[in-house]
């Protein structure tokens, strides 16, 4: 494809080169060498490995920890319980005043999803790690448990987190984020159709081939020095500042090496608990995550349920749209409030209808934390409004491109959530591709523009 | 923590090795073993290797003899096998196949345990030497249960040409683990199928047989109808698992989708 | 706790060491040899990261008992360039673009070495079975299936040329 550079060309400089061109990626001779170092390829001596206690239960009181025979056995240096955490607080986004801290660092008096951590063990090898972790003996009251994010919210479902007191993220005083535009129940009145339908997604586990991990080591200057295959680098470092209760200055992360991300390694999950490890023992500490773990515990994209509901025109104008979209957290917050928000935002996709109306739900279920993976937080909302969009134009015989250029947002139309159209290029976007694959498109859609004045 | 590895002098000493030991395990090519012990917690003390006991054979003659330490890639590229080799390639991407072995794959649980599942409907049967002696079972019998010993080898009858086939289904392609496996070993004498026999992997936690199956086309014409009669039962004795590759209900579903387009010889 | 002698060849280059008898062929490669180009991914044999050539053939060093590559011959992704010089595979991955994240590339080229060693002219169905035990989450395979058979191409133009 040769790369067009007429659109927008005024606000755009003539002067760049690499566009076009074909450049080596700066790291693809150590990758195709071997010798791209990711963190588990450093060694020092005396490395304690760590190995995590979690829970099996989905969601249970927890009655009692007895460490005592795992802290005999061979190889064993320490154990850590959350009373050793000095802000035993997972925080993610306090630091830009997105809440909410309701997530422990190590389980106190209750587990809240299977693979919650709990005790940490560190031993002079894996094999000694993995073996006194299995001599932990924790006691639970296995309670109900909610996995399903429209069960969540009904009345009576078991609460995943008295630290909301209900099982959703509230927004400003609400129970969910909203965006209005219009009336949509005018809107329908009016329409000459409504459809309803509902998309469903679920977990998505970004299997990395790398798995989570962290070495600590501690600096004979008294600073830690954290090689991590974080996604995050400051994330992992502000929120190890506040856990640790330690000056920032502390902290030293290496890293930015990673063996695939995809937005799964932006939670703070290793590094915490290993700097704890390391200053408690002196020694460095590994804590690598299993594959078994990476696949159960890791963060997965959210699942989410999505409605919607749509009023059309037989022209086909959608003049009204509302949409109900559950977004499952998991267990605790993590980033989903924030993607919530964006997934929200999103809403109602790249077309200007007149009345709108999202609610964007953050629901707390006992399944893993979910998080961040490409397109967070719209990339289901994508897939289920394009389906809509071709279920509408197949409903009223339209062609999916012609009913998309009937709808598509230009520049200057008011948004739903109160912004103005700026910098719209879906219809020169579709044009362009169906040129490509020799789509057939009127005459006015093959002229028609994202600008409002001339087309 | 100590492993024991230990050469045996003979087949019958590996028996008695792995017999009077706690546990001590026969080594085939390490696919499942090594992960065992490196995920075990040191139940697994000794292992008992398989060199020098002359068990990589195989001889492809009007009885086909394999030895247990032969490899999926030995087996895939012997002349005269070629009917196995779709399943032997099927098992695995070429580090896999290089080390998993035969008799291993005798010993592999749902959903992996492919040629197994070919064995089975081959009407193989199992030379094992346990500390009584050696004795030679029905693989059926072998994979019901009871003490394994160690294998030295399989045999079956040379399959009629064209008798025997082979399906394996899996998410990952090529090469995943099964969500299902079907072998089928069908003679047609006469006109009609005699002889029929048709296995399942990945729909119980061993592979079985399916007798529903076999009745329905044991003497039957091949043809629509006994397609027809065969995939109306096809899920009869079944007892699938969920696991990562498909919950129980997706390989019930299935099933008898696969069993058809293989008896009529579609292409997938 | 006895260790047992483990006497090899690794990229042309004899070692010695002693290794727990429970050692595994990819712990000794990276955390004794401090060849760290290995990777692992899964220590269960599925995602292919920890290929090595064991006498010349593929293998799972997760998977394999270090003691049993005793007088064997080990090819790990190090010694794949000739005395500085990058294989053609290795070029063709990174003009290809068939690496991103870099952390399945070893296992690749070094499943990719073997194909070619065997099969000097594969097709693109030989290709995909030989890195049939390889997960890249990356690339989505294309670059890298195109990258070998670029270098199989330049590989057998070199040797009529």
């Amino acid at each position: 494809m040769e790369h067009v550079r007429e659109f927008f060309a005024a606000e755009r400089g003539a002067d760049g080169k690499a566009v076009g061109t074909s450049l080596v990626r700066s790291d693809a001779l150590g990758h195709v060498t071997g010798q791209t170092q990711f963190y588990a390829d450093r060694s020092f001596p005396g490395t304690l490995h760590l190995k995590m206690v979690r829970s099996p239960h989905d969601h249970a009181r927890i009655l009692s920890v007895d460490a005592s025979e795992a802290e005999k056995m061979p190889g064993v240096v320490r154990i850590l319980t959350h009373r050793d955490v000095p802000a035993n607080v997972y925080t993610i986004l306090r630091l830009i005043q997105v809440e909410p801290n309701d997530e422990p660092v190590l389980a106190e008096d209750k587990v809240r999803f299977k693979g919650e951590p709990i005790v940490a063990v560190l031993a002079d090898t894996d094999a000694n790690a993995r073996a006194a972790a299995a001599a932990v003996k924790v006691g639970y009251e296995v309670l109900p448990a909610v996995l399903d994010v429209e069960e969540a919210l009904a009345p009576g479902a078991p609460l995943v987190n008295e630290y909301h007191g209900n099982n959703f993220f509230t927004y400003e005083g609400h129970h969910c984020r909203r965006v209005r535009l219009g009336d949509v129940e005018a809107g329908f009145a009016a329409a000459d159709h409504v459809v309803e339908h509902r998309y469903q997604s679920a977990p998505i586990e970004h299997a990395p081939v790398e798995t989570t991990g962290c070495i600590v080591v501690p600096e004979a200057n008294g600073r830690l020095t954290c090689y991590s295959n974080t996604q995050a680098l400051f994330f992992t470092l502000d929120n190890a500042g506040l856990i640790l209760d330690v000056p920032f200055q502390k902290l030293r992360l290496i890293g930015g090496t990673v063996g695939g991300g995809f937005g799964g390694k932006v939670d703070v999950t290793t590094e915490p608990v290993a700097m704890l490890g390391a200053m408690l023992t002196g020694r460095p500490v590994k804590y690598a995550y299993t594959r078994e773990e990476e696949m159960q515990v890791s963060s997965p994209r959210a699942a989410e349920r999505i409605y919607i509901r749509d009023g059309v025109m037989d022209d086909g104008r959608i003049v009204a749209r509302k949409v109900r979209i559950y977004v499952d957290a998991g267990a605790y917050s993590r980033h989903s409030p924030y993607g919530t928000t964006k997934a929200a935002a999103h809403m109602p996709g790249p077309y200007t209808i007149p009345n709108v109306w999202i609610d964007a739900h953050c629901v707390y279920t006992n399944r893993t934390p979910s998080s961040a993976m490409r397109g967070f937080g719209v990339t289901i909302g994508d897939f289920a409004l394009e389906v809509q969009m071709d279920r509408l134009a197949r409903m009223l015989g339209m062609d999916p491109i012609a009913f998309r250029m009937r709808n598509a947002y230009r520049d200057g139309d008011m948004k739903a959530h109160g912004e103005l159209t700026k910098g719209a290029a879906l219809v020169e976007t579709m044009q362009a591709a169906a040129q490509l694959a020799n789509w057939p498109v009127s005459p006015e859609d093959a002229a028609a523009s994202s600008l409002k004045a001339g087309a | 923590m100590a492993l024991d590895i230990v050469r045996a002098e003979s087949v019958g000493h590996a028996a008695a090795l792995v017999a009077g030991k706690d546990g001590a395990r026969f080594l085939g090519g390490g696919t499942f073993l090594v992960r065992a012990v490196t995920a075990g917690h040191g139940t697994i003390r000794t292992v008992v290797l398989n060199d020098g006991l002359g068990l990589e054979g195989i001889d492809a003659g009007e009885t086909v003899t394999i030895g247990s330490a032969a490899t999926m890639t030995d087996v895939a590229r012997t002349p005269g096998l070629d009917f196995l080799a779709p399943v032997a390639r099927s098992i695995g991407g070429p580090a896999v196949r290089n080390m998993a072995t035969v008799g291993g794959n005798l010993f592999a649980w749902s959903p992996y345990g492919d040629f197994a599942v070919a064995l089975l409907a081959l009407g193989a049967t199992v030379s094992r030497v346990t500390p009584d002696g050696e004795t030679v079972v029905d693989l059926g019998a072998f994979l019901a249960g009871g003490p394994a010993g160690v294998v030295r080898s399989v045999q079956f009858a040379r399959p009629a040409e064209g008798a025997f086939r082979y399906l394996k289904v899996t998410r990952k392609h090529p090469h995943g683990a099964s969500v299902l496996a079907i072998a089928a070993l069908l003679p047609v004498v006469d006109g009609r199928f005699a002889g029929v026999r048709v296995a399942y992997g990945a729909m119980a936690r061993r592979p079985i047989r399916t007798g529903a199956v076999e009745a329905a086309l044991e003497g039957r014409a091949p043809g629509p109808e006994a397609v027809a009669a065969a995939v109306a039962v096809a899920a009869e004795g079944t007892a699938p698992e969920d696991d990562p590759q498909a919950s129980a209900w997706y390989r019930r579903e299935v099933l008898p989708v696969h069993l058809g387009r293989l008896l009529s010889g579609e292409a997938r | 706790m006895a260790k047992l002698p483990l006497i090899f060849t690794v990229n042309g280059v004899e070692q010695a060491e002693f290794v727990e008898s429970d050692a595994l062929l990819v712990d000794v490669l990276r955390d004794k040899l401090g060849l760290t180009g290995t990777r692992i991914g899964c220590n269960q044999g599925t995602c292919g990261a920890c290929t090595v050539l064991l006498d010349g053939a593929p293998a799972l060093s997760c998977l394999t008992l270090a003691a049993r590559a005793n007088g064997a011959s080990v090819t790990t992704i190090e010694g794949l360039a000739e005395g500085g010089t990058l294989h053609a595979l290795q070029r063709a991955f990174a003009d290809g673009f068939a690496t991103q994240c870099g952390f399945c590339t070893s296992g690749m080229l070094v499943a990719a070495r073997a194909l070619l060693d065997a099969d000097p002219d594969p097709d693109r169905e030989a290709v995909v079975d030989a890195i049939s035990g390889n997960i890249c989450r990356c690339t989505g395979y294309e670059p890298i299936i195109n990258a070998i058979l670029s270098a199989a191409a330049e590989i057998r133009g070199a040797k009529t040329a």
